[in-house]
């Protein structure tokens, strides 16, 4: 079959180049209520019209109540309805919510640990210690830790309680809250939404990595780019080591996705709302089917942020088991926790008012300005840390959220490196044996559950994350801080 | 991925950047339902590896003909994840359809996840309407579909 054309948009997407950074897609045919936004450069836009990243974004701007336009950040790659590295906003009153525009893994995030040791003390402990977090967090597939049981109970608590309740039962420390996105606990948590599918698929996932992109990372800090914000973050040198985990809801959040799809479908037609695709399913934001899916959406965000908890948790333990000391001796803090697949309702400026609305994040992190209050106090001097996770093998950035982000972007920037390369064509090219050995002859430490996935995660299948990074600091949209390089790698 | 040589005639990967793209055949659409359900085993594990020890029936039903396919992979994802049972064999039982309702009936057999024994590959995360095309012909079925990963 003509895969290439196959992959096309249906249709050619106009563009006008608004500087090197920003293209307009406008508003070049009736059903498109605000015109389209891409912030790229030259090749990363070369990139998205391979695919249906630029016919989606046009999509996206049929929902009622859109505001300014729809988003593509410099990630942005075709996804389910909207594409992934997507924003919109919509009319808190008059808008919709689209579970598309939030995707299958809610609360899909990274959290990242910042450690008093150098990459010089942890060298020769890394391979035990990498071997031990791979023992105590589960990963790939079918993963599920023995002796974290929790009942039907607790999960329904855990997931209105979020982070705030698994510290109540010990895991992590008092001020580890007060480091994640909405405190790691997301009003309006209401498990009576989330259906017994879904429940049952979250309690033997909890505190479980899964599989495909997701990772845990012992890195060091590579570069620092803004001494000041990096050492308000608790990053104060070239070399200190880092703790990174990268994953979200699980099957918890996937259920809640696809059984709300469910939902909007019908809403759709209950509502009369015209879309260019059925993908894109949503409803009022005032209606019933809505309010149901965003209450259980924060069930799942809470669940997302809770599995992130459990992890970090057991990576403190493991430095214990392996340096025989509290981890507290080695600083271990959290840095932040950072939401990449979200709804949230926030007060953006627009057409010169103050506006509540609906903020949708595909594949796209948050990036407050400094000031800001919902982003922590020791914080507020400079702005919200923005974490971008690399592909296995490759840095990642901690960037800082500003103005510009609020101006253009409803306050949001990219959020990963995003995959230009098909499974298929990665593990054709590369066998998972080699990427380890490669990676291990760099001074990596790999464990991984399945080579397949090593092989399909080769960091040459994913667009460059340090080119990402660059053009959301180009644009300003969130500004470098540090750049991280992994030392070993923990993969499903 | 590539396709190994053994399926060839009951499913195939095609490209796709991100995610897992099936296209599954049958004579029927109940053999093209058994191998939708065979391809997405495969996509986890080594379904050669997973004997058929155990035998469980699956009910399945749906509005309409996507959904009803989608329902059949989900229903089995949520069994592998909730009683991790891996699944090999797939046989659909019963088959009624009327224009507003679907109804399937299956026997699966499979045994419990090893990973000692089962090779792990990626874990679906879940089943989309991505690109969903079902094609009924007179004497061949065609399903396509996009697992998230």
């Amino acid at each position: 079959m003509g895969e290439s054309e196959s992959r096309r948009a249906p249709e050619e997407i106009p563009l006008e180049k608004v500087n090197d950074y920003a293209w307009r897609i406008p508003k070049y045919k009736s059903g498109m209520r605000v015109p389209g936004m891409v912030f790229a450069n030259e090749a990363l836009l070369e990139k998205m019209k391979t695919d249906r990243t630029l016919w989606q974004c046009t999509n996206v701007t049929w929902l009622p109540g859109i505001y300014k336009h729809a988003i593509t950040l410099p990630d942005g790659h075709e996804g389910y309805g909207f594409p992934i590295g997507g924003v919109a906003a919509t009319d808190y009153d008059n808008g919709v919510i689209s579970p598309g525009g939030v995707g299958y893994d809610i609360n899909c995030g990274v959290r990242l640990l910042a450690t008093t040791l150098t990459e010089k003390e942890i060298r020769p402990k890394l391979a035990p210690l990498a071997d031990t977090i791979f023992r105590n967090v589960p990963s790939g597939l079918g993963s599920r830790r023995k002796d974290l049981t929790i009942s039907s109970a607790d999960l329904d608590r855990l997931v209105v309680e979020g982070v705030p309740w698994l510290i109540k039962r010990g895991f992590g420390w008092p001020e580890d809250a007060e480091h994640c996105e909405e405190q790691g606990c997301m009003a309006n948590a209401d498990p009576d939404k989330v259906s017994s599918t879904a429940k049952r698929r979250g309690l033997t996932q909890i505190g479980t990595l899964g599989s495909g992109n997701h990772f845990l990372e012992v890195q060091k800090v590579d570069k620092i780019y803004n001494p000041k914000t990096a050492k308000a973050f608790g990053i104060t040198q070239e070399g200190q080591v880092t703790v990174m985990i990268h994953c979200g809801s699980r099957g918890f959040g996937h259920q809640v996705c696809s059984d709300y799809l469910r939902v909007m479908e019908h809403a759709v037609q209950k509502y009369k709302i015209t879309l260019p695709d059925r993908e894109l399913a949503c409803a009022p934001g005032n209606s019933n089917e809505a309010r149901d899916y965003f209450q259980a959406m924060a069930c799942a965000v809470n669940y997302a942020f809770s599995n992130r908890h459990a992890i970090m948790h057991w990576v403190r333990q493991s430095f214990q088991q392996v340096f025989h000391e509290p981890p507290e001796k080695f600083g271990l803090k959290l840095v932040y926790d950072v939401a990449h697949n979200i709804a949230k309702v926030e007060t953006h400026k627009i057409d010169g008012g103050e506006k509540k609305v609906w903020v949708h994040r595909k594949g796209a992190t948050r990036a407050f300005p400094a000031g800001h209050p919902d982003i922590p106090a020791d914080y507020r001097s400079e702005g919200q840390p923005v974490l971008i996770p690399g592909s296995m093998g490759t840095s990642s950035w901690v960037l800082v959220g500003s103005q510009k982000a609020m101006d253009l972007t409803f306050g949001s920037t990219a959020h990963g490196a995003g995959r230009m390369m098909s499974r298929s064509a990665a593990k054709r090219q590369y066998w998972g044996g080699d990427i380890k050995a490669a990676l291990e002859k760099r001074g990596i430490v790999v464990r991984a559950a399945s080579a397949s996935v090593l092989a399909e995660e080769a960091d040459q299948a994913y667009k460059n994350v340090d080119v990402v990074a660059d053009v959301s600091d180009k644009i300003g949209i969130a500004t470098k801080v540090a750049r991280l390089v992994p030392l070993a790698v923990v993969k499903g | 991925m590539d396709t190994p040589e053994k399926f060839a005639g009951k499913f195939e990967f095609l490209e796709h950047t991100a995610d897992v793209y099936i296209r599954a055949h049958g004579k029927t659409m109940e053999e093209a339902y058994e191998n939708a359900a065979l391809a997405m085993f495969e996509v986890m594990t080594d379904t050669d590896k997973v004997a058929q020890t155990q035998e469980e029936t699956v009910e399945v039903e749906a509005e309409d003909q996507y959904a009803l396919l989608y329902n059949w992979l989900e229903a089995l994802l949520v069994k592998f994840e909730t009683e991790n049972i891996l699944y090999s064999k797939f046989q659909i039982t019963s088959w009624e359809e009327t224009a507003e309702n679907f109804k399937i009936k299956a026997k699966i057999w499979g045994e419990k996840f090893d990973a000692q024994k089962h090779p792990q590959k990626v874990a679906v995360k879940a089943v989309t309407y991505h690109r969903m095309v079902i094609i009924k012909e007179r004497d061949r079925v065609i399903l396509e579909f996009i697992l998230d990963i």
